[in-house]
């Protein structure tokens, strides 16, 4: 079975042309990172927004716990035919994907920002009021900075679930990877239905590793405690402070 | 809604039959989480391990596992033994790291005193560590009570019956009413099962609430 299944991802005719691997794996990279694009711009300013003032807490709380809740399959369904009449050409079936990958991806990207913002240290929020900054800046030069960790684990754990849920794309007709998983099953080929499995498993692991070198860029060293020549009183007072590195929150995918 | 009026019988036999499928994999899962989550705290060094080989798990996405297993397992397509361990994989990947921190989060001086007060290894954990990682645990568990109900309805994509086999039933009939009722049916079910994770989560720790009595 093994060695099938190599062979089916060795064969040189099944990496090209336009329903070859590489086709395929551009597409599922597409309708990912545009959906997760898409939920973070919606996801991100509202979180920051709730964390700072604190104002709809309850709704990140209840609405993005209920969102978890809806099966992607079922909203993928109902979307198409919904919205597919109304509009034309490979649009009826990209859009309701579409759709479905951004709400799969804003709670967990809306989360993290909220809790990111209202985890700061009130000590550092109450010295940057001290030091003149107004509540705009305040947000901007301390609570966004020091929610990055939280803001860049949910957009991980946002992106693990769409290139995993991005495979079901392939039941109304779409490409990406889901293809080979979709085609292997309805003519019984299981090589060619392994390999899609295989090929989404190490594309959401390469996608991951990317952002986890993104998020080592941009997340600022003295919250990380990472330093070039690591010295002591900096990382002594890190771990008086009670803070805890971040670790990336693990959640469902569909 | 008339459909649903005609079909009521149908849909609570798909609703008991998603309860198996999502419910019986969240507690076989804890039961394996347990041990693996107290490994990863009690070695250090296992502890990466676990949570990357856990963490890759659930890179898998849950129609290809449904796919594969029953290559792996030597079951029919259409067994639901095949949806149960897929689910319980999941509930695994996402439990262990749980365990390990709810653990992690009882303080060091409590384990001493517990110590110093003659628990032995064994008896310590399960009367002192566990019952005090249960707040940690049950929030772990509540995640992957709601995830499972979403994900089990992927498995109408492989012929399994419960309730996601209104949504492919609907979609083939180019007819809203009995997607919109599966998934209106998987939310509420997902609510029920975090009331019911939430409830017993109360029964077992009454200490929280003790605090909050009038002095």
């Amino acid at each position: 079975m093994i060695n099938r299944i190599l062979a089916w991802l060795t064969d040189r005719n099944h990496w090209q042309g336009s329903d070859g691997i590489l086709r395929r794996l551009v597409e599922h990279l597409g309708y990912s990172l545009t959906a997760v694009l898409i939920a973070a711009l919606i996801a991100i300013p509202l979180g920051l927004y709730i964390g700072h003032t604190g104002r709809g807490r309850f709704l990140v709380v209840n609405l993005a716990g209920a969102a978890r809740a809806i099966p992607s399959l079922g909203l993928l369904y109902l979307a198409v035919l919904w919205l597919g009449p109304k509009l034309s050409g490979d649009i009826a079936f990209l859009a309701p994907a579409g759709l479905v990958l951004v709400v799969l991806a804003i709670p967990p990207i809306l989360s993290g920002a909220y809790a990111g913002v209202e985890g700061v240290d009130p000590d550092a929020r109450d010295a940057a009021t001290g030091m003149g900054m107004r509540g705009t800046e305040v947000l901007r030069h301390v609570e966004f900075p020091c929610a990055l960790p939280l803001i860049m684990s949910g957009i991980r754990s946002a992106t693990l679930q769409v290139i995993a849920t991005a495979t079901i794309a392939a039941v109304v007709g779409l490409g990406g990877l889901g293809r080979f998983l979709i085609d292997g099953l309805a003519v019984r080929d299981t090589p060619q239905t392994a390999s899609g499995a295989i090929l989404v498993a190490a594309l959401a692991l390469a996608v991951d590793m990317v952002l986890a070198l993104v998020q080592r860029s941009v997340v600022s060293r003295g919250l990380t405690g990472r330093y070039a020549k690591a010295p002591t009183v900096e990382t002594d007072n890190y771990t008086e402070t009670g803070a805890k590195p971040p670790t990336p929150v693990l959640q469902p995918i569909a | 809604m008339t459909w649903l009026r005609d079909h009521l019988g149908d849909v609570l036999g798909l609703t008991v039959q998603h309860i198996y499928l999502a419910g019986v994999p969240l507690i076989l899962g804890l039961l394996i989480a347990l041990p693996l989550g107290w490994l990863a705290r009690r070695y250090r060094a296992l502890y990466p391990i676990l949570i990357i080989g856990t963490s890759l798990l659930y890179t898998i996405p849950s129609l290809a596992l449904f796919i594969m297993l029953p290559f792996l397992l030597g079951t029919k397509i259409l067994d639901p033994t095949n949806v149960v361990v897929a689910m319980t994989i999941y509930t695994v990947a996402l439990l262990v790291r749980t365990v390990a921190d709810g653990l992690g989060s009882v303080p060091e001086a409590v384990n001493q005193s517990a110590t110093a007060m003659g628990y032995k290894r064994g008896r310590r954990f399960l009367a002192v560590e566990l019952p005090l990682a249960v707040p940690v645990i049950s929030a772990g568990l509540r995640v992957a009570a709601v995830s499972n109900v979403s994900i089990v309805s992927v498995a109408a994509l492989i012929g399994v019956e419960q309730l996601g086999s209104l949504f492919t039933d609907g979609f083939n009939r180019d007819f809203m009413d009995p997607i919109i009722v599966g998934v209106i049916a998987c939310v509420l079910l997902a609510l029920l099962f975090d009331g019911a994770i939430l409830g017993l989560t109360r029964l077992a720790t009454p200490w929280q609430r003790a605090g909050k009595a009038p002095a």
